[in-house]
C-alpha cells in the first residue's frame, strides 16, 4: 500500500521531470541549502539566547518576534524545495536510514518547539527580559540546538547512501 | 602546472586518509553547511537592515558589532573544512569552473563588506549616531549586493558537486 503510495509519487509529472532533467535537481537542491541554511542560522540565534549565551541584553519576547517568521518562511521553502527532491526517487529515499532518522529528528524539533510553546514561553514576558533564563528555556534551546545540527547531517548523509 | 599541483595534493598521506576514510568528507561537509548557515541567516539580517526591509529599530552600527563577529568567525571554519575538501578531492574542487566562480565572488563579498564597514566606521567615528544619510543610498546598493553574493557563493558550491573535475 505504501510502496504504491512512493511509486505513484514517483510517477508524477513534476517527479519526472526532476529524475530526467540534468539540471533541475542541482537547481532545487541549491534552494533547498539555502532555505535550510536560513532555518538554521535564525533558529541558532534564538537558541543561544535561550541557553543564555547571546543577545543576552534583548528580551526573549521580542528576539522571537523578529526572527522566526524568517524562520518559518525559509522552513517553508524548504520542505517544499525537499519535498520536490523526494519525490523525483521516493523509493529509494525512503528505504535509506538517515532519510528516516532526519524526518524522525524533524518530527522531534517540531514536538520540542510545541512543548516550549505550551509551557515555558506562556510565562516569557516574567523571564525573557532577564540576561539569565530559565532551566525549562535552556533545556528547550539545547535540544533544538542539537536536533537542527542531527537534521543537517542526516540531511548531507542522504547524499552518499 | 594546476593539474600537477591537484596530482601531488591527491598523492599526499594526508589526502590519502580524508580519501580511505569513508566519514571525513560527509562529517566535513557538514561542518561547512552549518558554517555556511550561520553567515547566510547573519548576512541576511544585516542586509535586510541595510535595505531597509527588517530590524529597522536597530541601528547599522549594533548589528554591525553583533553579526560581523560571527562572519568572521564562521568564514575561519568555511576556509578550514573547505581546505581538507580540497585537500582529500583537489581534482573534485580546483579543476572546477564552479569552484573559481565561488572564490571571485568570495573576494568580492569579503571587499564590499569590508569597504562597507570602513565607511560605517568612519562616519561613527566623526560623531555621527550611525551611518551617515548620505550613506543610505550605498547602504541600500551594499545590501543587495551582498545578498545576492552570499547566496550565489552558496549555490556554487553546491554546483561544484554536479560539474565536471
Amino acid at each position: 500500500m505504501f510502496e504504491r503510495c512512493l511509486h505513484w509519487i514517483e510517477s508524477t509529472s513534476p517527479a519526472i521531470a526532476i529524475s530526467e532533467s540534468s539540471w533541475l535537481f542541482p537547481g532545487i537542491e541549491s534552494v533547498h541549502v539555502l532555505a535550510i541554511a536560513l532555518v538554521v542560522g535564525s533558529i541558532t540565534m534564538v537558541d543561544l539566547r535561550l541557553l543564555g549565551i547571546n543577545l543576552r541584553e534583548r528580551p526573549v519576547g521580542e528576539l522571537s518576534a523578529e526572527i522566526l517568521p524568517w524562520t518559518w518562511a525559509s522552513f517553508a521553502v524548504a520542505a517544499c524545495s525537499g519535498a520536490l527532491l523526494f519525490s523525483s526517487n521516493a523509493t529509494h529515499y525512503w528505504g535509506t536510514v538517515p532519510f528516516r532518522a532526519k524526518m524522525l529528528l524533524l518530527v522531534l524539533a517540531g514536538l520540542n518547539m510545541m512543548v516550549f510553546h505550551a509551557t515555558t514561553l506562556r510565562t516569557v514576558d516574567v523571564w525573557g527580559l532577564g540576561a539569565r533564563t530559565p532551566l525549562a528555556a535552556k533545556i528547550s534551546g539545547g535540544v533544538s540546538l542539537g536536533l537542527w545540527i542531527g537534521v543537517v547531517t542526516l540531511g548531507r548523509w542522504i547524499g552518499f547512501v | 602546472m594546476l593539474d600537477d599541483f591537484i596530482h601531488w595534493l591527491g598523492a599526499t598521506p594526508v589526502s590519502g586518509v580524508i580519501q580511505k576514510v569513508f566519514w571525513i568528507i560527509p562529517m566535513v561537509q557538514t561542518v561547512h553547511i552549518l558554517a555556511i548557515s550561520v553567515v547566510l541567516a547573519s548576512m541576511a539580517m544585516f542586509d535586510l537592515r541595510l535595505l531597509e526591509v527588517a530590524g529597522k529599530r536597530h541601528s547599522i552600527a549594533s548589528l554591525a558589532r553583533r553579526f560581523m563577529p560571527w562572519l568572521w568567525g564562521a568564514l575561519i571554519v568555511l576556509a578550514v573544512s573547505g581546505s581538507i575538501l580540497i585537500v582529500g578531492e583537489p581534482k573534485r574542487a580546483l579543476a572546477n569552473g564552479f569552484f573559481g566562480l565561488k572564490m571571485g565572488m568570495l573576494a568580492i563579498a569579503i571587499i564590499v563588506t569590508l569597504g562597507f564597514l570602513a565607511m560605517l566606521k568612519r562616519d561613527v567615528a566623526s560623531g555621527a549616531a550611525d551611518l551617515a544619510p548620505a550613506h543610505f543610498n550605498v547602504a541600500r546598493i551594499t545590501g543587495l549586493v551582498s545578498l545576492v553574493l552570499w547566496a550565489a557563493i552558496a549555490v556554487a558550491g553546491r554546483l561544484i558537486a554536479y560539474t565536471g573535475g
